[in-house]
């Protein structure tokens, strides 16, 4: 490929030595963090020389031992792995065997199913900084869901992940961004990045927290950019306190951004400029639409610039680019990039009056809320049922969370020969959801039907979104 | 049933559906003080659709995120009209 970026060696540098500009801070919810102070404090003190040439999982609540031990880390430890605040123990389990985890990075104490090794950390810096001494390009690890329900471990390194970031921001003097992304999650771990290598004040959110709270934080840290997928974005228009926030730029990415939530936003914040992003976990930053309308220009595809290209095949939109990841861990996860290089996001797009449409995933995946879910794995659960012949999950359009998980049940033969029966089965059905589902993956409508589709091959036919 | 007695037993029966205290609905509560999440937001708006036969968020014209309870019945009240 084109165009190299200049070669980032590590986070390390741009807090201390010739390039850092010092003005980096990274507000939590629990303290107030300069980076500059990571020359004299450090959060893993003198742990950080046993970490070095080591696999290191950071697993903690908080996102801010995780933002400063990554800062430590980088350079330092061979392999970092970002583990996601959702994982139950039996994935964070195949996660550390999968990854090979030496040492595994808490917060707080509790059982962790890993013969790693638990090192547990405070809250923010308590320790003497240890003398720095780089020695290794340390592989970052992301998460991202996998279709068993395991998540999938994806393979970047800080070039590839922040690269094509700005080192000093033209606007820096005022800049301070905030993001609703946990920094453990792709859209997250962006503008944890700009921030570091580009001295920019960072507010960051907290599961704890309401939304309301969130956002009166960030308005009274004077938060000028601000970022989320259109979920998070509709909450905050919901929460009653979006005013409390003075955003000069508001972006979007990691949902399809619909023209609703563009308008509502753009009603809500007029003097600030609303852009949507397009970015996954595999493929990287791809591109920005900032004409304030949903979809992108048809032009965008097919047109290679510096850093990227993108093309459409076979429905879905492919990206390659310096900031594609490279692989994935672990034998069971298949290829990531094609033989020309390519990532297929698996997003499937329509071509309408010379703009690209999404119009969602091609597997079928769904996406509530930013959260994903795999039909199949619904279907296995509500299919146990002895009285179910066949079911069919799928998604719905929903104004507040992007899609929302629906259910179409056959019965078998006379299983709900009166009304009361069915609504017992009904409500049957979904008590073994909730029983063995998270939330977001128990269908907020199931109906019975009397057949479902099927292939000459005796697949179901699945909607395409 | 009024569209105002239809919201509320919907907001009732998603509560308990997902395991959610709901705070006394009136007029002036904050949705984000009524003690359901974005997802049960979310069931809400599908399960109406299905009984009242509107989604007022997704019609053409943009309107304006409800922040109260009253806010959230008048659009449907708007909507079904």
């Amino acid at each position: 490929m084109k165009a190299p970026w200049p070669r980032v060696s590590s986070l390390w540098d741009s807090i201390s030595g010739p390039g850092a500009s010092g003005r980096g801070v990274l507000s939590g919810l629990e303290a107030v963090v300069p980076l500059s102070s990571l020359e004299t404090g450090s959060i893993l003190g003198s742990s950080l020389e046993l970490l070095r040439g080591r696999c290191v999982m950071l697993a903690t609540h908080s996102q801010l031992p995780t933002a400063l031990a990554l800062v430590e880390l980088d350079g330092v430890a061979r392999r970092i792995v970002l583990g996601t605040p959702d994982l139950t123990p039996e994935q964070l389990a195949v996660v550390a065997a999968t990854a090979e985890v030496d040492v595994i990075i808490v917060d707080e104490s509790g059982e962790y199913p890993t013969s790693a090794t638990r090192l547990v950390v405070a809250p923010s810096l308590t320790a003497a900084a240890p003398a720095r001494r780089e020695s290794v390009q340390s592989e970052w690890i992301l998460l991202t869901s996998g279709t068993t329900g395991a998540p999938k471990l994806v393979h970047h390194t800080l070039e590839s992940l922040g690269g094509a970031l700005p080192r000093q921001l033209p606007t820096a003097a005022t800049a301070v961004w905030s993001t609703f992304y946990d920094i453990r999650r792709y859209g997250g771990l962006q503008i944890f990045l700009r921030a570091v290598l580009s001295g920019t004040p960072l507010v960051l959110s907290s599961a704890d927290e309401p939304v309301r709270d969130f956002l009166a934080r960030a308005g009274a840290a004077g938060v000028t950019h601000m970022s989320g997928t259109p979920s998070h974005w509709r909450r905050a228009l919901m929460s009653g306190a979006a005013g409390s926030l003075r955003p000069n730029y508001v972006r979007l990415s990691g949902e399809i951004a619909d023209q609703a939530v563009l308008d509502s936003l753009q009603a809500t914040y007029p003097d600030a400029r609303v852009a949507h992003a397009f970015a996954s976990t595999e493929a990287g930053v791809a591109f920005e639409v900032t004409d304030g309308l949903a979809g992108f220009p048809a032009s965008y595809v097919g047109q290679g610039t510096a850093s990227i290209d993108m093309k459409v095949e076979d429905g879905t939109l492919r990206i390659r680019s310096q900031r594609n990841a490279r692989r994935y861990l672990g034998d069971a996860a298949g290829g990531l990039v094609s033989e020309d290089g390519y990532v297929d996001t698996g997003d499937l797009v329509d071509l309408e009056n010379g703009r690209y449409y999404f119009k969602g995933r091609k597997s079928g995946v769904i996406n509530v809320g930013g959260l994903k879910v795999h039909p199949e794995e619904v279907e296995a659960v509500i299919n146990q049922d002895p009285r179910v012949r066949l079911t069919l999950v799928h998604s719905r359009k929903n104004p507040i969370t992007g899609a929302i998980v629906v259910a179409d049940v056959v019965l078998v033969d006379g299983a709900a020969a009166e009304p009361a029966l069915a609504a017992q089965i009904k409500q049957d059905l979904l008590t073994a959801c909730r029983a063995t589902l998270p939330a977001h993956k128990v269908p907020a409508m199931l109906r019975f039907v009397p057949t479902l589709e099927l292939t000459s091959a005796g697949k179901l036919v699945r909607p395409r979104a | 049933m009024s569209v105002r007695s239809t919201i509320s037993s919907v907001f009732q029966q998603v509560a308990t559906d997902q395991d959610r205290t709901l705070a006394p609905l009136s007029d002036d509560l904050p949705l984000t003080d009524s003690g359901l999440d974005s997802l049960s937001f979310a069931i809400v708006v599908t399960t109406l659709e299905e009984s009242l036969g509107v989604d007022p968020f997704s019609a053409d014209e943009w309107v304006e995120f409800p922040v109260t309870f009253g806010d959230f019945v008048k659009l449907y009240e708007g909507a079904v009209a």
